[in-house]
């Protein structure tokens, strides 16, 4: 049997988090009533006319220079010209013969280790409205909510070689998306999407195969799910003897299987030339250089940064700088209550476990990080047990309540003075007598049975050290 | 008071000075509709009620102060490719008849700030494609100086309006001699603005880098004052230019000793109707007669004009024309069971055939395979006749040229040949190729007694040179009438 590489590169559609659409005015805010979010321009009215946003221009330069790509100074927007009615002017505002970003590269890590992956191109453009069919009018209704809405496409190398690999790829523009603030990158909500081009050829092999393309891919396990399945599908060809065929396939995630949907003979011909409406865009030398100048600590950097400032290791360090919001929330809570180690034990295991549980997002996590410090600094101080503070945590994380004055209402606080443990300790001992006996003769095991007796009874108000210490002192006392 | 002898200008000022009332300026304007539009057809749309309405509005305006401007209380016509709030818009075509937009040009809140009144939406070559207004899908337009004739195009409707009195002013639109062509046939003065100068916001567009809005009126000071009405940045169309010489007015009155105007001689060449190249030639000596000088030089791009006007139009149409697809507004044809049969047969339906042509010629040159032998080769042809023109105007302050090859043809003539009537284009494309203003006046009349005029050029930005070129040759030329009503006969 032959061995097979596979060969992939991606066509990466990311919505930029800009307050207004790319030529017009209007809301990008999710949601709302149909073609509420939308005007004579966004609508394709006759007459009508864009005017660009230059936000998005801003937003492309920051994510190719967060991609190590060639700038170019002087680019444009073309027309895709094309009929459908989700596109109201049945072209499409894109750039194809000079995109803003050129030539760049990101850095994945897999379990094989680092990989450059090669950037062709970022160019900018905008989203089209949504289709509504409607079966029982049989009819379809557009939504052009959508419709101008910024984008970028990221256009890689075929450089990547696995499913592991993409969705690293993925994950990586993701993470940078977000740490720049230039998207959310949503999958759910369509603010990230992804187009595989895929071939397969044998080991050793220096051409490329013949490629398809897989459109429709709504989740990571989706993409690796279809990679899968592609890859299979290809083999399965070459070993019949029989050809791959260009085209453009559509991934049905419910099957776990693709079909086609148009190969490369009745590919369209969209007839790109420079859109009349626009001028060429500019970009100066001194735009780009405030712009690197302002860039936003990457995550690299910051993982880079907690390992030589915090003391966290390698892995603690990747671990908080997934979500540059978390990462945010973290340092916050590691700067305010002073130890950066509880701190990040605090996200590693407790938030990350209550966003797992709760299946929450990093956005949808909104206590305060003061909330989270006070809290560490009362257990450190011992005025608060362990085991209570995670319980006063779940509602720090729930409801932001302010865990000072929760713990005090909730008679939670450590007892300072030695009365309620004096009296509990001696109400043990009482009810007690045969272990009470074993202890006195020596048996040491029995000491641990006294203190979770007497932790039991004081619900955690007080530490476990004061209840040895006492403890110790009475035994000695009673020898 | 005989209206007919009144500039806007004119009227304005006799308005301001309780000598005429708005309301006599709009009456007078509709007894002409009345009386000439059945047999003209000018109009697409007028509002007579609306008209009356406004005109009591603006007459209020007037002395409470709200309207200061020299042309408020003045009646003016819009082209039917330029929206208006509330009205029918349709460009002449079949596939928008019934498009009401919900929103204004530029143009015509500028026009409205002013103290104007809005009576109508002119007739024109469909979505502005064609030189004589037959394209329209509502019936041709004749020319108020002689009826079997046409009035040119695009902008016919606009321009015979003004000359048959059924309007003071007009808006038109030139891509390639829409405004100046028709100006000629007409016997008005029409005016093309650098482009950027007009904002484009509410045309609807045939050919976005080179359509431009501009006036139409009985002289130069009626365009200019027009033109210094809806001049002026918009930020809503980006190719729109921030001037801060758009007071276009000033100056107008300076004398044209020493002035240089050049002439392309390849222009007076074969294809120029004799009469019209004798009533070119006399209005030269006029221009000389006032001391400015006059020569002759050669343009060696002249024959790629055409060509190069034809891809880059119809490209950029066949793109401007897909939103007509029968999903949002407009027309769409019935009994469709699916998307692509209805868009086929909406646009099969609902374009004409010149338009269908243009199309069909645009996705030619712009489909792989053939951009870079028409498309990318038409936009190099543009820069190397903007390169002829930047040398031209080292030179020179003014060109001069025919506005057209010959006076109106007859009607039913020009359809049958496209090609023919393609040509006839010659002497104005280049200056929308190159952005350039340009204003038609009228020189004289041919022996039928049609209307010859004659185009001024100026670089870009230069309107107030071809406006001081254009009323000092009115100066020296005379008194030009409207046409008389039935049109003379040979």
């Amino acid at each position: 049997m032959k061995q097979y590489e596979t060969v992939i590169g991606l066509e990466v559609h990311v919505e930029l988090a800009t307050k207004t659409k790319i030529f017009c005015g209007c809301s990008t805010e999710f949601g709302g009533a149909p073609n509420t979010h939308t005007c004579p321009v966004c609508t394709g009215m006759p007459g009508s006319l864009p005017v660009l946003n230059r936000q998005v221009v801003e937003f492309a330069l920051k994510a190719g220079i967060a991609a190590n790509c060639r700038i170019n100074q002087y680019c444009r927007f073309d027309r895709k010209n094309y009929f459908y009615p989700d596109n109201p002017q049945n072209y499409q505002i894109s750039q194809l013969y000079l995109p803003i970003c050129q030539d760049g590269w990101v850095e994945i890590e897999t379990s094989a280790g680092k990989k450059k992956i090669r950037i062709h191109e970022m160019h900018m453009e905008e989203d089209a409205g949504k289709l509504i069919h409607d079966e029982w009018e049989d009819c379809s209704l557009v939504d052009y909510n959508r419709s101008g809405v910024p984008l970028i496409e990221i256009v890689s190398e075929p450089d990547m070689r696995s499913a592991e690999e993409v969705i690293a790829y993925l994950e990586k523009l993701r993470c940078m998306m977000q740490y720049l603030g230039v998207s959310d990158c949503k999958l759910q909500e369509g603010s990230m999407r992804a187009d595989v081009n895929l071939s397969v050829r044998e080991v050793g092999s220096e051409t490329f195969g013949t490629r398809t393309e897989m459109k429709n891919l709504n989740s990571f396990k989706a993409i690796a799910r279809a990679i899968d399945g592609e890859r299979e599908r290809q083999i399965e060809l070459l070993e019949m003897g029989r050809a791959v065929v260009q085209e453009t396939r559509r991934w049905d995630d419910n099957k776990e299987s693709s079909h086609a949907m148009r190969s490369k003979e009745d590919a369209k011909d969209y007839r790109y030339f420079p859109d009349p409406d626009l001028l060429p865009v500019h970009i100066s030398d001194e735009w780009i250089a405030r712009l690197k100048a302002s860039q936003p600590e990457l995550r690299e950097e910051k993982q880079q940064r907690y390992q030589e400032e915090y003391g966290l290791s390698a892995y603690d360090a990747g671990l908080l700088t997934e979500s540059r919001i978390l990462s945010e929330k973290y340092e916050e809570t590691a700067d305010l209550c002073g130890n950066p180690k509880k701190a990040a034990n605090w996200f590693m295991v407790e938030v990350l476990r209550l966003m797992k549980d709760r299946g929450l997002e990093p956005e949808q996590v909104t206590f305060t990080p003061g909330h989270l410090a006070d809290l560490i600094q009362m257990v450190e101080r011992k005025e608060v047990s362990a085991q209570n503070a995670k319980k006063v945590f779940e509602k720090v994380f729930e409801e932001d309540i302010d865990p000072v004055s929760y713990i005090e209402e909730h008679g939670l606080k450590i007892v300072e003075d030695t009365g309620l443990l004096e009296e509990t300790l001696q109400k043990i001992l009482e009810e007690n007598p045969g272990p009470l006996q074993e202890l006195l003769g020596g048996k040491e095991k029995v000491f641990g049975f006294f203190v979770g007796k007497m932790m039991k009874e004081l619900k955690g108000k007080a530490s476990p050290d004061a209840v040895r210490e006492a403890l110790t002192k009475e035994i000695e006392k009673r020898k | 008071m005989d209206l007919d002898k009144l500039t806007a200008l004119e009227l304005a000022e006799k308005i301001k000075q309780h000598q005429i009332g708005v309301l006599d300026g709009v009456k007078y304007v509709f007894d002409n509709i009345e009386k000439k539009d059945p047999k003209v057809h000018a109009y697409l749309e007028t509002w007579k009620k609306e008209a009356f309405t406004r005109a009591k509005q603006v007459e209020k305006g007037i002395a409470d102060g709200t309207y200061t401007g020299p042309l408020a209380g003045v009646p003016i016509a819009i082209k039917d490719n330029i929206c208006i709030r509330g009205k029918k818009t349709t460009c002449a075509s079949k596939i928008l008849e019934n498009f009401v937009p919900t929103y204004n040009a530029e143009v015509i809140d500028r026009l409205e700030k002013a103290g104007l009144v809005i009576i109508g939406k002119t007739n024109m070559d469909e979505f502005a494609m064609g030189s004589t207004t037959e394209t329209s899908a509502f019936g041709v337009t004749r020319n108020p100086w002689n009826t079997d004739h046409v009035p040119g195009g695009s902008s016919g409707g606009s321009c015979a309006a003004v000359a048959a009195g059924e309007t003071f002013l007009a808006l038109g639109s030139d891509t390639g001699g829409s405004i100046r062509q028709p100006s000629s046939f007409c016997g008005v003065t029409g005016l093309k603005p650098t482009y950027g100068t007009v904002s484009r916001y509410g045309l609807i567009a045939y050919a976005s880098s080179l359509d431009q809005i501009g006036p139409v009126g009985r002289d130069t000071a009626d365009c200019a004052a027009l033109l210094e009405i809806i001049a002026g940045h918009d930020s809503k169309d980006s190719t729109s230019i921030d001037r801060k010489d758009t007071d276009f007015s000033k100056d107008m009155k300076g004398h044209l000793l020493g002035m240089k105007f050049g002439v392309p001689k390849e222009y007076l060449s074969e294809g120029l109707d004799p009469e019209v190249k004798e009533s070119f030639m006399n209005a030269l000596k006029v221009l000389t007669a006032q001391g400015s000088i006059v020569e002759f030089f050669s343009v060696k791009t002249m024959e790629y004009m055409i060509p190069a006007y034809y891809i880059i139009a119809s490209a950029e149409a066949s793109s401007n024309l897909e939103r007509f697809d029968g999903v949002k507004y407009g027309y769409r044809a019935e009994g469709c069971t699916e998307l692509h049969d209805m868009y086929k047969r909406t646009r099969t339906e609902g374009f004409g055939e010149e338009v269908k042509r243009r199309i069909m010629l645009g996705s030619f040159v712009l489909s792989s395979g053939y951009y870079d032998a028409y498309y990318l080769k038409a936009l190099k042809t543009k820069a190397l006749i903007r390169q002829e023109f930047d040398s031209a105007f080292h030179k020179y302050d003014v060109l001069l040229a025919p506005a057209a090859p010959y006076t109106a043809p007859k009607i039913g003539e020009s359809l049958k040949d496209p090609l023919a009537m393609y040509l006839g284009d010659i002497y104005t494309v280049a200056v929308n190729l190159c952005g350039l203003p340009g204003i038609t006046v009228p020189c004289g009349t041919d022996k039928k007694g049609l209307p010859i005029g004659i185009q001024m050029i100026g670089d870009c930005f230069m309107e107030k040179k071809i406006l001081r070129a254009a009323v000092n040759f009115e100066a020296g030329r005379g008194a030009f009438p409207l046409a008389a009503e039935g049109g003379k006969k040979a």
